[in-house]
């Protein structure tokens, strides 16, 4: 080794301070931070608004309850948007899972059969998004809208109208309430957070999510240093695909229900929960629990304004703004890093 | 140095041909590299040497030919498989991914583990050692992107290393180095020399590969035209034999274009303090009739932002253009149009000719552009126009009717150049007009100009070929770092003279 050494280090940092340390390796975080920031400033704001009947242990129990199946749309979708890609088809994708699998137990089918199908179909149809995307040159947006109608109308095909379920196994997931002190979580949340947790884990600590990461940064370069990008993409819309059959399944047990309708336009939520917890849409900067934020940002805000018995409108107006000031933040953030190159 | 005919060779490749669509990129050529050189792959662009990279590198398949790694003959058909025989690539523009960490960067793909997790500790620690080897100290987990280029072709050399590789292909790798950066990586080059490494290096830059190569392949259009220790090469047989029978012609339109230009009138397009901010400072240029004003810098100097903030491309925040002594608005590429200055992007694919469209209607498109869409060209006037320029410029098919896409670079840049002829402009901005196209379309293009300028038409001519702008142009305007550091006269320098200028001049002023 010492033969290939120079005379003098080629660049030796002096000490520099923490912060610039700090800012020098986590620059992408800051959305994420920031997004940490609007949930607290929405809480407090909620608080002294509501003069402290926001924040009780109800209240937060609920937000994971009511959120669970956007939170695992949300979690799937940060694979997509991570690799530079976006996924429309989740919104569709779960409602067709949702009444096959509300169907097949109307039918007879046992759960243990049932689930199965409803996580595969799921998986399936982001598998054949993938392979559109990667082999066929098709663009996310267009290859996924072409799932988005798919996963429609393979729903309104099994059933037109809603069907309810009567499976306990089912419903257990919902009306399971563990509880300490006034706080509770149900087996549908348990679900969504180790759906957060598998996913960190995945994006953060494998080599496959690092190869996530690299195609989202730059797919050409990724394939030259030797990466598996097509094998990468095609399994990220899978991970989506089966999110969304997973939420199909938490849908169906927090509703009772299957119905083909549901779901429509929650793509969007997904997408915009991601954009807001700080994951950036061109790829390769984000975090799944800056998506998980997001998420709870949109509850919140969805919360407040049924709280204040406000319009429901209220509610897109607010996302809707959010959304602008985050992707203007990203642009800052994106040029700044750009710019120091 | 070891001896030549002792040591195996660890890359044989043998009679390599590959086509594109009309084109024989590469034809039965022959390269041998082995253990311990730095071997230089020299060629005029569009010689076919980055062809025989990527086909050693496996981003291209061979159509015939064969390649034998350590003995052992190999198809690859990825990235990934050239690096698994142990073939590493640094690009000129750097592959990596700026988004990720400078530790990761080095690491991906080869990530210390524990159990299925990643151990991020042992994973920075072997980056930090990778790097230590070549001399380079920095933070692995700092962001990629908040390094210089310099350094990140270093990080790139060092995920080489990481590979363990046998070769070691730089591409390029010093054009956007300054003087003292490309010091550094020539002593990582020659350390891992010393250790054996067989190293593939190619650069524009004459005085830098006999600084550091043992060997010199030449190619020429596509063709192999021979192999030769260094010390038996002098550099103007190696020229002559990169550019062959073109010199005498390249010769000929230097002479032509060493006019005197008369600078006492008006100018015909005169910018002052033209600047952006983080883009350019504020910078004037003055191109008078007749005359062709190169602009000379390296890559990322801001050449081409300077003519992008001349015809209104982009919204400059300071300075006044003048057209013909008077003060003119060009706030959009429109307002240039209307003031005869024609624009032809160095995106050639990206930003200049519609690949859908014919040549007769690609050519015709900038004509309808300037009388608006309203106003009908005739039949018969497109007609005459398109003819005369394919006539003219030499373009090849000599089919109004071929779609651009199908034409080879040359040509298309040919339609291009034809395009804003036909606009008949008074000033004629060309970035990067020669890149990438074959050497004898590469003369029809430079032979054009000279001949319209001594015409009268002006020109602004960009290219990172510094033989080309001397020869061209009358004027040359340097710029580095985004700063116009000053003007030569091209008849009273060299080629060296302008290396010199461009490296070193206002050093002092700059501090």
């Amino acid at each position: 080794m010492t033969a290939t050494t120079l005379d003098r280090p080629v660049r030796t940092q002096e000490k520099p301070s923490m912060l610039k340390t700090f800012l020098s390796r986590n620059g992408s975080m800051m959305p994420t931070f920031a997004a940490i920031l609007i949930l607290i400033l929405l809480f407090a704001g909620a608080e002294a608004f509501l003069r402290g009947d926001f924040i009780t242990p109800r209240n937060i129990s609920a937000l994971l309850l009511d959120n669970a199946y956007l939170l695992v749309l949300a979690v799937g979708m940060t694979f997509v948007i991570l690799t530079g890609g976006i996924d429309l088809s989740v919104g569709s994708v779960m409602a067709f899972t949702g009444i096959l699998g509300a169907r097949m137990l109307a039918e007879g089918a046992p759960v243990a059969v049932t689930v199965p199908t409803m996580l595969l179909g799921g998986a399936a149809i982001g598998l054949l998004i993938g392979i559109l995307v990667q082999y066929f040159g098709v663009q996310p947006f267009i290859a996924s809208l072409a799932g988005l109608f798919l996963g429609r109308g393979l729903a309104y095909i099994v059933s037109l109208s809603s069907i309810k379920v009567e499976e306990p196994a089912i419903l257990w997931l919902q009306s399971t309430r563990m509880s300490f002190g006034g706080w509770y979580i149900t087996p549908t949340g348990i679900i969504a957070l180790s759906a957060v947790a598998i996913a960190a884990f995945v994006l953060h600590l494998t080599r496959f999510g690092r190869t996530i990461y690299a195609v989202g940064g730059n797919e050409q370069s990724a394939r030259l240093m030797g990466l598996k990008v097509g094998r990468v993409k095609i399994a990220a819309y899978t991970i989506s695909g089966f999110c969304a059959g997973l939420a199909g399944l938490i849908l169906t047990a927090y509703s009772g229900a299957g119905y083909p309708r549901n779901g429509i336009g929650t793509e969007l939520d997904a997408i915009a929960a991601v954009v807001i917890g700080g994951t950036l849409l061109i790829g390769g900067r984000g975090y799944v629990l800056g998506s998980m934020v997001g998420v709870f940002v949109y509850g919140t805000i969805k919360t407040i304004i049924s709280f204040m018995g406000a319009e429901q409108s209220w509610m897109q107006i607010i996302v809707g703004a959010l959304l602008l000031l985050f992707i203007v933040v990203q642009r800052a953030i994106v040029a700044r890093s750009d710019g120091r190159r | 140095m070891t001896e030549d005919n002792v040591v195996p060779p660890i890359v044989e490749m043998t009679g390599i041909t590959i086509r594109f669509p009309g084109v024989l990129a590469l034809d039965r050529v022959d390269f041998t590299l082995r253990p311990g050189e730095v071997h230089s792959l020299m060629g005029e662009n569009g010689a076919g040497k980055s062809t025989l990279i990527k086909a050693l590198t496996g981003v291209y398949a061979i159509d015939a030919g064969s390649i034998v790694v350590a003995g052992e003959r190999k198809t690859f058909s990825t990235a990934a498989d050239a690096q698994a025989a142990g073939i590493s690539t640094v690009y000129q523009e750097v592959n990596l991914c700026t988004n990720l960490t400078v530790g990761e960067n080095v690491m991906l793909g080869h990530e210390k583990r524990r159990g299925n997790a990643i151990d991020w500790k042992s994973t920075h620690r072997a980056a930090t050692e990778h790097m230590e080897g070549l001399g380079l100290t920095i933070d692995p987990r700092s962001m990629l992107s908040s390094h210089s280029i310099a350094i990140q072709q270093l990080v790139a050399i060092s995920r080489a290393m990481v590979l363990d590789a046998k070769v070691l292909i730089l591409d390029e790798p010093t054009s956007s180095l300054d003087r003292g950066e490309v010091e550094q990586l020539f002593g990582v080059i020659r350390g891992l020399r010393d250790k054996g490494v067989a190293i593939l290096f190619v650069s524009h830059f004459l005085d830098q590969v006999y600084e550091i190569s043992d060997r010199i392949t030449v190619l020429r259009n596509g063709a192999l035209v021979g192999e030769y220790p260094i010390a038996e090469l002098p550099r103007d047989a190696l020229v002559t034999k990169m550019i062959g029978h073109e010199l005498e012609d390249l010769a000929a339109i230097a002479s032509s274009s060493h006019r005197v230009i008369d600078r006492s009138g008006t100018p015909v397009v005169r910018a002052e303090a033209l600047g952006k901010r983080g883009v350019l400072e504020p910078a004037d240029l003055d191109v008078y009739e007749g005359e062709v004003v190169g602009i000379a810098g390296l890559l990322g100097s801001g050449r081409t932002e300077l003519v992008r903030l001349l015809y209104g491309a982009d919204r400059p925040d300071s300075g006044t253009i003048e057209v013909h002594g008077e003060h003119a608005k060009v706030h959009q590429p429109r307002h240039a149009i209307e003031k005869r200055i024609s624009f032809s992007s160095e995106n050639r694919r990206e930003e200049g000719v519609v690949a859908d469209l014919t040549v007769a209607e690609n050519i015709v498109l900038g004509m309808q552009a300037r009388l608006g869409w309203l106003r009908k060209v005739p039949k018969k006037d497109q007609d005459a126009v398109v003819q005369e320029y394919i006539e003219a410029l030499g373009v090849r098919p000599a089919n109004p009717n071929a779609l651009v896409g199908n034409l080879s670079g040359g040509n298309q840049q040919k339609v291009l150049l034809a395009r804003w002829l036909a606009t008949a402009p008074e000033l004629l901005v060309l970035d990067e007009p020669t890149r990438g196209i074959d050497v004898g379309a590469k003369a029809d293009i430079q032979r054009k100009v000279a001949e319209l300028s001594a015409q009268g038409l002006s020109v602004i001519f960009i290219s990172s070929e510094l033989e080309e702008v001397l020869r061209l142009a009358q004027r040359v305007v340097v710029l580095r770092d985004r700063r116009k550091i000053g003007e030569l006269d091209s008849s009273s320098t060299d080629l060296d003279g302008l290396i010199d200028y461009i490296a070193n001049a206002g050093e002092g002023s700059a501090a």
